[in-house]
């Protein structure tokens, strides 16, 4: 058996660094569990000119098309979205695009104004220091005044409007529709320590610069140095319970497939929305004999994706392209709730530049666009360098059958039960994908486009993955408390985008991390009676 | 994992041959060049397993090998086998633009560095910042909370 420690925290991604970094300065022996490995500068595929290739296969974002050693597989069959992730230090942070919006005041008091799902337990106003304190240590490039928002300050200018940007915000001029630079990860200067974005291209392969602020480059080497220990290869089977039905420690696998028992004081998760509910529910005792931390039966359920339309053109004029970085602007003229659009909630456009050489040729052969044969040159030329776009990012709402299951039979490379997905998108994420379908369009015929094409529904963008182990006051309408503690066991605790009552329509990360400090900081605050 | 046996490798060429066929207008080699077909075959990867029941399916519908069919044939074959379109025909796509669309001869003929993205990067231009003033203009639309 290892030596006893303080804090477990399990995964090493996006909430993991954040609250291990957090926690590190109360001096206690904190030891993070992670599954994969650290990814080197020289391994990411814009290194070589095979980097469409790369991402197609080892950085795909699809767990189940990458394969690693390091992943586990994903049962996607009753899902209509699958599942984006990566595993190893920085979790899904390597792959992220780095769109960093905050959710707005209103996403916090979903049933209060608009009558559906529930109200969070906190609210703006308690998020607002951690939010400011994670754009600090993350180092957020926007620009201060989006009237979409309430005050904010980023640290470094925005990235650039580029040719692409530029198109579209006179399209959305023209309409007289809000637009602002996109909040984003991405360093448009040099900051603390970190290169600034050289526009390598598309930063979902992950960066080779390191401008992008993957937690790996953020929060992980300061919580190194301040004194935490990071253990890769390792993956966790489950939490164990002693006889108080406390969590005792947790059971894992090392690198070299070897049954480790980690005694701990506290256990920390960290492992997102699929990750944690797994853990969770293979964590079963005759205490616990539904999972641990499950007595309101919610573990797993109300797993909320954001479902994205996808809405591009073609121009006459060259646009960014191949050249990035991705992110660019956004336009939240349809966020807030008017009943009169026939759906709740709302939806975040994102633009997009452009694509690189490869993916130009596969979507635009894809869609028909471009044919085999000899007139597949001019048709690639019109297209390749002409396209430009944005995804509606929709606000998912929770829905109990939505949910993560166990499956019976498939299993990852240790033995470990896979997790199953069951997802089915809502008439009211329908109609806002529709919505935002229509409008997308209406602003790229304000720009100029003259062929303009749809995804009524990208089906592997489940990149965010929220709500499988929700906050909240009730015991039975919830798994964890107000500041992350489990309701049934008092030293589990939670950190990843499983805590979420509602999605928002914005990217989940940059609130992921501000939860994470908040949790880490309410833990600090009462360490005497942590376990009250 | 599996290799192309030869019969589906000189299928497998014809097909890229006539999916990105040389141009002289452009100045390009097809897919079928020595040098991209050898890129090509060497990165099948994870597509192996659709890749092979594409060029079954395209051997099942030309009733013989696929490459040893005459040119009408091939073209009537192929024509269906896009019609029927799903992950196979998705697959040949992916494998071959995969490794066209990063050769020297392409991509300089396309106007780009012949380099990888990294570590010289790009020039993407600042753009004109003043078409943010009517939006600047506007007042606080975000809904307050009690
Ligand atoms: C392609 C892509 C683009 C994205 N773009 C954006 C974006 O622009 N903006 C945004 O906000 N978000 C984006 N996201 C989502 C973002 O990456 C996630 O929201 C964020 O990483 C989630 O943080 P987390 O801490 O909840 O989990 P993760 O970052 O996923 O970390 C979980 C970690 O836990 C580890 N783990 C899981 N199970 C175990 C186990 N049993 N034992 C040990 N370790 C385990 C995993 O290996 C992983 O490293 C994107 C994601 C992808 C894949």
């Amino acid at each position: 058996m290892l030596e006893r420690v303080d804090v477990v925290i399990i995964g090493a991604g996006a909430s993991g660094g954040a609250v291990a970094w957090s926690l590190a300065e109360t001096k206690m022996r904190i030891v993070c569990l992670e599954q994969g490995d650290w990814t080197k500068p020289t391994d990411y595929p814009s290194n070589g000119r095979d980097w469409e290739a790369r991402q197609l296969a080892e950085f795909n974002y699809s767990p189940n098309r990458r394969a690693r050693e390091t992943d586990y597989p994903i049962n996607e069959d009753d899902s209509a979205i699958r599942v984006a992730n990566f595993n190893g230090v920085g979790g899904g942070t390597i792959l992220y695009a780095g769109h960093y919006p905050r959710f707005h005041p209103s996403d916090f008091r979903v049933r209060s104004l608009d009558g559906v799902a529930d109200d969070w337990p906190i609210d703006y106003e308690t998020l607002a220091p951690y939010y400011a304190e994670n754009d600090r240590m993350t180092g957020v490039s926007g620009l201060a005044g989006d009237p979409a928002y309430p005050p904010k300050q980023p640290m470094m200018p925005p990235l650039p409007l580029g040719k692409s940007g530029a198109t579209l915000a006179r399209g959305l001029n023209r309409l007289g529709w809000h637009w602002w630079p996109s909040d984003s990860a991405i360093a448009s200067t040099d900051y603390e320590g970190r290169a600034g974005c050289i526009n390598l291209g598309h930063c979902t392969g992950g960066c080779a610069q390191g401008a992008k602020a993957s937690s790996d480059i953020t929060y992980w080497p300061a919580a190194i140095r301040a004194g935490v220990e990071l253990r890769t290869r390792c993956r966790v089977r489950e939490i164990t319970t002693n006889e108080h039905g406390m969590a005792s420690g947790v059971v894992y696998y090392d690198a070299a497939g070897v049954e480790q028992f980690q005694p701990a004081e506290v256990v920390i998760l960290a492992c997102n929305g699929i990750g944690t509910p797994r853990i969770l529910l293979n964590s079963k005792s005759t205490r616990f004999p539904n999972g641990i931390a499950n007595s309101s039966g919610l573990v797993g359920k109300n797993l909320m994706f954001h479902p994205y339309a996808r809405i591009y053109g073609y121009f006459d004029e060259v646009t960014d392209g191949y050249r990035g970085p991705g992110n660019c602007i956004w336009s939240q003229q349809f966020y807030e709730t008017d009943p009169s659009r026939g759906f709740v909630r709302g939806y975040t456009y994102e633009f997009a530049r452009g694509q690189g050489p490869v993916q130009a040729a596969i979507q635009g052969m894809g869609t028909g666009r471009i044919p085999w044969g000899e007139a597949h040159h001019d048709a690639y030329r019109k297209l390749f360098c002409h396209r430009t776009g944005m995804v509606g990012i929709c606000e998912d709402l929770p829905e109990e059958h939505n949910r993560v299951t166990l499956d019976p039979i498939l299993k990852d490379s240790n033995g470990i039960p896979a997790p199953k997905i069951t997802y089915t998108l809502s008439e009211n994420s329908r109609r806002m994908l529709d919505h935002a379908i229509a409008r997308g369009t209406e602003i790229l015929k304000a720009a100029g486009a003259h062929d303009i094409g749809s995804d009524p529904l990208i089906l592997d963008g489940g990149w965010h993955l929220m709500g499988t182990a929700r906050m909240g006051k009730d015991p039975e309408r919830s798994v964890v408390n107000e500041w992350g503690r489990s309701h049934d066991v008092k030293n589990l605790f939670i950190v990843d985008g499983s805590l979420f009552v509602t999605s928002a329509g914005v990217n989940p990360t940059c609130t992921i991390q501000a939860l994470a400090l908040y949790v880490a900081d309410n833990m600090k605050k009462r360490l005497a009676t942590l376990f009250d | 994992m599996q290799n192309l046996t030869d019969d589906e490798t000189r299928s497998l060429r014809c097909v890229a041959g006539m999916m990105i066929p040389a141009s002289a207008a452009h100045a390009v080699p097809g897919a079928d060049d020595d040098t991209i077909f050898a890129d090509i075959v060497a990165g099948i990867g994870r597509d192996m397993a659709h890749v092979k029941q594409a060029l079954h399916r395209l051997d099942h519908l030309a009733g013989d090998t696929f490459a040893d069919r005459d040119l009408a044939t091939r073209l009537t074959d192929i024509g269906t086998f896009q019609k029927d379109g799903g992950v196979e025909l998705a697959a040949l796509n992916r494998i071959v633009v995969q490794c066209y669309y990063r050769d020297d001869r392409v991509m300089r003929s396309l106007g780009m560095d012949v380099r990888p993205p990294f570590p010289k990067g790009f020039e993407v231009e600042q753009g004109d910042w003043s078409l943010l003033d009517p939006v600047r203009a506007r007042p606080a639309f975000y809904r307050r909370t009690p």
